[in-house]
């Protein structure tokens, strides 16, 4: 990647509130049209970050560059201000209508009324939000109230938008329709946003690149698909929903399969490991296959274990069913394959899993 | 019964035929009292905010002194206002003791703690992250606060119906520093505690009407004021 494609780029950013370093982030960049999400439990740093970002936090060490320029030095903050935008959790509309709280930021650069207007109203059309022009935003719902935040962040026709929980609050079909118009809108635009989320699956679903962020550190960054289902650690692990995760200590590392020994069996995974080397092994739910035949007759690799029946719960539209096989393991199944298996606690099965499913992990934080 | 019967009575008369002392006494008091809200409102609106605004050494110390502030009592003001003033005191030269003027300089003592007090508690309740959002949405400090102030313009009216409903009605001050002379600093309460200590209860009567009736006046003017234009 050039670096004209990078929007925003930073290097060795610190912030320290009181005493504590409560950033501390060597390298960052976000590049032309691109959704990067940051993810992170609360208190981790990310919001921090994100208001560092954007200006509105001065770093101890470090700056940001916006376009190949330093923010500060040959670029004014305010400048670089009016050239992106931010939304927060809540809404923080003005107490006035929805058609003003969407033209403040057009009527804060001083552009003339009738512009104003014409530009008011494609943002209201773009959120849905039309006929709320005249309504006290006062008086709306959460979503609309989100819907008016969104669209006066966008009216000003920012290059790139900073997203901080905008959705948290919201209740899910809500949640999914604002997503969903949102990132029409971003991707129509082409305009480079940052969305800070804890929830994994939103990051997963809206970002080309999804950065974890734990005690003001960058944990891991990279693809969806590469945090998802190889976490560099355990934290990240946890964090991104792979909810098996069990110790051994590597017995053989042959033609790319290394076998573990764990407590009551062992594990094939694909990799390169030293013998004796202590590992994690890291499994996604929904790799897990729960069974009531030994399935060693139809399938090559060997990860089968007999277990009970530990735990069910419900997770949307799927079953989490947790099993004991001396350790344990989580599977997503079907409400149709749980039933058509007539399966109930405590009820004797077969878990499986691929080698090439196995994720490794020598590092715990 | 017949007292204040009779009282009332009289008093109705002074107000239709618009007795002239009457009159000038209350014109002086709404002139007094309105330019020591005003005063007060430019200084207490501007550096309420920005106490509000800033962090800094002694911040809770200076809150607690403008909230005590909030509650002076007249006479105190008007004790020091007159010390200040006095021949052989620091702006004795200025010459301005026992006049309106005076009057002003002490209404605006009172007033300017009630209105910074409330100003400063209007801009803290605001949402902390309301600020960020203002200047992320491209504003300058200045542009900040002036939405911040529009945001908190219900309490801020509010500051200001307290500053004025606190200087109309005060009296120790205003007979320390004014002198009460007739006719040249004689105002509402000034007039009704001499003519009730005189015995002329119509007469005094009269001024407690006219004074109840602008103090509504005025608070119902700012109070259309901060109803309005509230979108539906």
């Amino acid at each position: 990647m050039n670096r004209s494609s990078k929007v925003i780029e930073a290097e060795n950013l610190k912030v320290v509130r009181g005493r504590v370093e409560v950033l501390d982030i060597p390298s960052f960049y976000l590049a032309d049209r691109e959704i990067l999400s940051i993810i992170g439990p609360n208190g981790s740093g990310k919001s921090t970050l994100l208001l560092t970002l954007n200006g509105l936090l001065k770093p101890v060490t470090g700056c940001i560059i916006f376009r190949g320029k330093e923010i500060n030095s040959s670029q004014p903050v305010l400048d670089f201000r009016r050239r992106i935008a931010m939304v927060f959790q809540e809404p923080l509309l003005f107490d006035t209508t929805v058609f003003n709280n969407v033209a403040s930021g057009l009527k804060i650069r001083g552009i003339p009324r009738e512009e104003i207007k014409k530009k008011v109203l494609e943002g209201l059309e773009q959120f849905k939000i039309v006929h709320l022009a005249d309504r006290s935003a006062r008086k709306l719902s959460g979503g609309e109230a989100q819907r008016t935040s969104l669209a006066r962040a966008l009216a000003t026709g920012p290059e790139v938008i900073f997203l901080d929980e905008p959705f948290a609050a919201l209740d899910p079909p809500t949640r999914q329709s604002i997503t969903a118009d949102l990132e029409g809108i971003i991707r129509e635009t082409g305009i480079a946003a940052v969305l800070v989320t804890h929830d994994e699956s939103e990051a997963l679903r809206l970002s080309d690149r999804i950065m974890v962020v734990n005690g003001g550190r960058i944990v891991q960054n990279g693809s969806p698909a590469e945090v998802m289902n190889h976490p560099a650690n355990l934290f990240v692990a946890q964090f991104v929903g792979m909810e098996s995760v069990i110790a051994g200590t590597v017995l053989a590392c042959k033609d790319g399969v290394v076998t573990i020994s764990i407590p009551g069996g062992g594990i094939e995974a694909l990799g390169e490991r030293l013998p004796g080397e202590e590992v994690f092994c890291g499994i996604r739910p929904e790799n897990v296959v729960i069974d009531i035949l030994d399935p060693t007759k139809s399938m090559k690799a060997g990860n089968v274990f007999s277990a009970k029946i530990a735990a069910i719960s419900s997770i949307g539209p799927f079953l989490k069913v947790t099993v004991n096989c001396g350790f344990t393991l989580v599977s997503y199944m079907t409400r149709g394959s749980f039933t058509g298996f007539k399966l109930a606690l405590g009820e004797k099965v077969f878990a499986s899993f691929k080698a090439e499913d196995v994720h490794l992990m020598s590092e715990r934080i | 019964m017949e007292l204040i019967l009779d009282g009332i009575l009289k008093s109705f008369q002074l107000l239709f035929t618009l007795n002239r002392e009457v009159l000038g006494i209350t014109l002086l008091s709404l002139q007094v009292s309105g330019t020591a809200t005003i005063i007060s409102v430019f200084i207490g609106i501007s550096i309420g905010t920005v106490v509000a605004l800033n962090h800094f050494p002694g911040k809770r110390v200076l809150v607690s002194l403008v909230n005590t502030g909030m509650g002076l009592p007249p006479v105190v003001v008007g004790l020091f206002v007159m010390i200040f003033l006095w021949r052989n005191g620091p702006f004795g030269f200025l010459g301005i003791l026992y006049t309106p003027t005076a009057m002003i300089i002490a209404q605006a003592t009172i007033a300017t703690p009630i209105v910074m007090g409330i100003t400063i508690a209007a801009i803290q309740n605001l949402p902390a992250d309301l600020r960020l959002q203002i200047l992320s949405l491209g504003a300058t400090r200045l542009q900040m606060v002036g939405f911040l102030l529009r945001e908190a313009r219900l309490p801020l009216l509010a500051a200001i119906m307290a500053g004025f409903g606190g200087v109309i009605s005060e009296v120790g001050a205003s007979i320390m520093v004014g002198g009460n002379i007739k006719g040249y600093s004689r105002v509402l309460t000034t007039a009704t505690v001499m003519e009730s200590g005189m015995g002329n209860f119509d007469m005094a009567i009269a001024l407690g009407i006219i004074l109840v009736l602008l103090t509504f006046l005025v608070n119902y003017l700012l109070t259309v004021i901060q109803q309005r234009e509230r979108p539906r």
